[in-house]
């Protein structure tokens, strides 16, 4: 019997008689003979997970996730929903690319091989850095990858890793995580008006930071005016300069190379994936100077037997499974099919697309603040400066009863103060803003 | 040989298999940039939303049709080998069929919201995570588990920093060392060091399990914990388990269970039953989840109670009151230590896992394993190189001998299947460490069975020039990492 009618799994295609020839091959009278666990730590009991039919398992979770309320989401915070390009979806799901493994065997790899080579040329490209990995899991955990190799190519000694006061909870969280094994220690340096406040920084900043992080767009969605100076400043006191940032963003926005950037970070899904429960894909570029510093996996280009260029996983003398606890990061499966997926949406944008993209969440996010602002009871942006999809925007109203009425009405926004509401464009009709500026005026007053 | 070159020897008795090679301008499919290159100018551009002092210059990448675009992404998976296309026996990694039907479920439009979303408003995604936590508990004999670590060496990270929080909230941050065995995966290693601590490398015994006497030695009132995996990466079961646990607990220490290789004890044997205070589960491996030429896994942890209040925030329960329905709620547990991913990890791969699980059930999931350790073991039989170390389970380590375990592998690729792991563990001499799954037929298994055959009469000359089958010929790997060329960038001046 195969396939349903099977009982047990229908994924092991044995058949009774074949599984006889087996056994008697082996030697075994039973399948159970096979296992050699010693009676005390057998397990005789159930797990009690019924098994279903595939019809079955499919209504379940259906049934599950239907408890989820339709919202229009104009959230943003570091994870984006974009519209993806059918393209992206059809291609990346074919089954070559979902069901193959890390690249150990590269000459039956090549299109998966190249396909990351691509995705490093994006982000060399996009950031003017020489290099990139092939990805880590998300901005948090690159944030954490990045202060561990500030560690290790920082010449003289320190222990400071300088973090905006508006960082993400979750981002400074990982980070602090990763560094709990070394001595470093994360600090808060002070921002103004979602931007980072130069002179404040200017006194925060001494020899012994190791590390200098700013993000362009910050989490407000304000876009940074002194990438430069904030790089001189990190320069002058020998600490690495690290700037967040994501494709979209760094399509328009000021080159990370052109501002003195050593690392660049953040999250590469906001192309490619949808608002995926924060599911991710970290970005990591740097100097070629801290080449062999580098976490995570690198695909490089070589030449086969018969001259061909071919690629390759390379210089994993680097990794964990050849260097062990001397590896530069104990990361092994990274976020390669995701990076598959971003890789496609670029290519479908092409650079025109992209920077269209990019100066579409300028031009809307401004347009729907001057909206808001227009409301009674609303001010918005509250930040000084330029926006890119996102900005915080003031309401006379406590915000939380706001957002919860905006919720009934099918559209979720962030609350991020007493009196202030977070409000994202991206992956967001026209039609729909009007929608939400209707209901915004309703609720607001 | 064939006209475009290819050697017909390994046809005999097996199935024909020629990978995808396309050719044009001399490279196997060109890079997309060697395609179109467009220059996009934007410091000088009046459309700019942004003055040019906040904008770069100019951005330069492919500019395709769709169609030229599908061709090019088509053609590159065609030079792949998954597990669609046939056998992975890829020791310690366990490739097995993914299911079609969680992909759907995953791509399910109210699988994707938004992180920040409002609990009231996510009650489908908190129930499902708060299930999946339920049946991970029940597979491994835990009392709490955490979904958020987004890869195996993640949650192996979250092992070992709620095992340092537990320490220090106890009052014994003096522990300072992390005990692993030789043969262990290097995440283990690479993750101890990660987090702060000493390795304290432990040898195998002359029978490949832990030494218990070098177990004495190691023990001691430093000890953080003792990672392990059980079977071990040479398929065997620690036998002395129990007085394993024994010995780290009486010192202080926690026995770490390092999930890799939970496919093979699926029904029969749970790591909390064995004394195990924690462990991850790579439900990439262990559940038939998509490895997605490299992820996204994911890697959840399951803890005994006494660990539960480090997990890392948030985690899923279900909410108190007497609403008709059930409602779940997020929480931080009392002591933990924080995040390990910006949000909640690999979301869309616990869906898959989800579905998988409660497709296959309790029979479902021990019969998985049956056949995976029947099938070990029936291609053990089958094959010419010796295999020292046994009874193994769902995994075998066998040594080429006076071969090359790396020319053997490439060879392989030959016959239309993927070789094992190969050249590890370091205690079997030219290793190939095989793991077909329960999901390969007998029939695979014999074809499998001849491939390594083969291969095993064959001289050194037809394995150095290996392969060649495949798209590309045998690589220059160390050329790749002596002139890095890590991008298009990089190849523009040649």
């Amino acid at each position: 019997m195969h396939g349903s009618d099977a009982i047990g799994s229908p994924y092991a295609p044995h058949t009774d008689e074949e599984r006889s020839k087996m056994l008697e091959a082996v030697g075994a009278e039973t399948t159970e003979d096979l296992f050699d666990i010693p009676s005390a730590v057998q397990f005789d009991g159930e797990f009690g997970i019924d098994a279903r039919s595939e019809r079955e398992t499919r209504r379940l979770v259906r049934s599950i996730l239907g408890r989820n309320d339709t919202l229009t989401e104009l959230l943003g915070r570091g994870h984006y929903g974009y519209y993806i390009p059918s393209l992206v979806d059809h291609l990346a799901d074919r089954s070559e690319f979902l069901t193959s493994y890390t690249q150990y065997q590269p000459e039956v790899s090549q299109g998966f091989l190249q396909v990351l080579f691509e995705y490093q040329s994006l982000l060399v490209e996009l950031t003017g850095l020489e290099i990139a990995n092939c990805s880590m899991y998300d901005a948090a955990t690159a944030l954490g990858e990045a202060a561990t190799l500030a560690e290790r190519v920082r010449g003289t000694s320190g222990h400071r890793v300088l973090v905006p006061d508006i960082l993400l909870e979750g981002r400074r969280s990982t980070l602090e995580n990763y560094v709990a094994g070394t001595d470093l220690v994360v600090e808060e340096y002070p921002t103004a008006a979602g931007t980072v406040d130069l002179d404040a920084l200017e006194e925060t900043v001494d020899d012994d930071v190791v590390m200098l992080y700013a993000e362009n767009p910050t989490v407000r969605g304000t876009i940074e005016e002194g990438l430069e100076a904030i790089g001189d400043l990190a320069t002058a006191h020998e600490a690495l300069y690290v700037l967040g940032s994501d494709p979209i963003a760094l399509s328009l926005l000021q080159r990370p190379a052109d501002v003195g950037a050593d690392v660049v970070v953040g999250d590469a899904s906001v192309l490619g994936l949808p608002t995926s429960y924060g599911m991710g894909l970290g970005l990591f570029a740097t100097r070629e100077d801290y080449l062999r510093q580098v976490p995570g996996r690198l695909v490089g280009a070589s030449e086969d037997a018969t001259d061909r260029r071919a690629y390759t996983l390379t210089l994993q003398t680097r990794e964990q499974h050849i260097r062990r606890e001397r590896a530069t990061s104990n990361i092994c499966t990274n976020q390669a099919w995701v990076a598959l997926r971003t890789a496609i949406h670029a290519a479908s944008l092409g650079p025109h697309g992209m920077v269209n993209l990019a100066k579409r969440g300028v031009t809307r996010a401004e347009s729907l603040a001057q909206r808001l602002d227009d409301l009674v009871g609303v001010t918005a942006p509250i930040d000084d400066g330029r926006h890119l999809r996102e900005f915080v925007a003031h309401v006379d109203q406590p915000a939380a009863p706001i957002a919860s009425d905006l919720e009934k009405r099918g559209f979720a926004v962030h609350v991020v103060g007493d009196h202030q509401l977070q409000v994202c464009v991206s992956g967001v009709s026209d039609a729909k803003i009007d929608q939400f500026v209707a209901a915004f005026r309703e609720v607001a007053r | 040989m064939t006209d475009d070159g290819r050697d017909e020897s390994a046809d005999a008795g097996q199935v024909r298999y020629d990978q995808a090679r396309y050719v044009e301008n001399g490279q196997y499919e060109p890079l997309l940039a060697e395609k179109d290159l467009t220059r996009v100018e934007i410091g000088d551009d009046d459309d700019s939303p942004l003055p040019d002092d906040l904008t770069r210059d100019s951005l330069e990448l492919p500019e395709l049709s769709e169609p030229e675009l599908a061709r090019h992404y088509t053609r590159l998976s065609q030079m792949i080998y998954g597990i669609d296309s046939g056998p992975y026996p890829l020791g310690s990694c366990t490739m097995k069929y993914n299911p079609k039907f969680t992909e759907d479920v995953a791509a399910l439009p109210s699988a994707a919201v938004h992180p920040d979303r409002s609990e009231r408003s996510t009650q489908g995604t908190l129930e499902l995570m708060y299930r999946l936590q339920d049946y991970l508990g029940r597979i491994g004999g835990m009392d709490a588990v955490t979904l958020q670590p987004p890869a195996g060496a993640a949650g192996e990270f979250v092992g070992i920093r709620v095992a340092a929080a537990y320490h220090e909230h106890n009052g014994e941050g003096h522990r300072d060392e992390v005990i692993i065995p030789e043969s262990a995966h290097g995440t283990n290693f690479a993750t101890a060091a990660l987090g702060g601590y000493d390795v304290v490398s432990l040898p195998s015994d002359d029978e490949g399990r832990v030494d218990l006497e070098a177990l004495e030695a190691a023990l001691s009132e430093n000890t953080a914990a003792l990672m392990l995996t059980n079977p071990n990466t040479l398929g065997l079961f620690e036998r002395d388990i129990t007085e394993i646990a024994e010995m780290v607990h009486d010192v202080g220490g926690l026995l770490y269970y390092d999930g890799a290789n939970l496919n093979a004890l699926l029904g029969r044997a749970r790591p909390g039953d064995m004394g195990f205070d924690v462990m991850h589960y790579n439900v990439h491996k262990t559940f038939a989840t998509p490895h997605g030429g490299g992820g996204p896994g994911a890697g959840p942890v399951g803890v005994v109670s006494e660990l539960a209040p480090f997990l890392p925030s948030p985690r899923v329960r279900e909410s108190e009151g007497g609403a008709s329905e059930p409602t779940y709620e997020l929480f931080d547990p009392d002591h933990t230590i924080g995040k390990v991913h910006g949000f909640q990890g690999n979301w869309l791969v616990l869906v898959k896992t989800f579905a998988y699980i409660a497709r296959l059930g309790d029979a479902g999931l021990a019969d998985a394993s049956a056949k995976a350790v029947l099938n070990a073991n029936y291609l053990a039989s089958q094959i010419e190189y010796d295999v020292p170390y046994e009874p193994f389970h769902h995994e075998f380590v066998a040594s080429a001998g006076e071969q090359d375990a790396a020319d053997v592998a490439k060879r392989m690729l030959d016959f239309g299947v993927h070789p094992p792991t190969t050249k590890w563990p370091e205690i079997v001499p030219e290793a190939l460490m095989t793991e077909p799954t329960e999901v390969e037929s007998k029939a695979t298994l014999d074809r499998l069975a001849a491939a390594f055959n083969a291969v095993a009469d064959e001289d050194d000359d037809t394995l150095e020039t290996a392969p060649d089958r495949t798209t590309a010929r045998r690589i220059d790997q160390t050329s790749a990492a002596r002139s890095p060329r890590l991008s298009w960038h990089a190849l523009e001046d040649e």
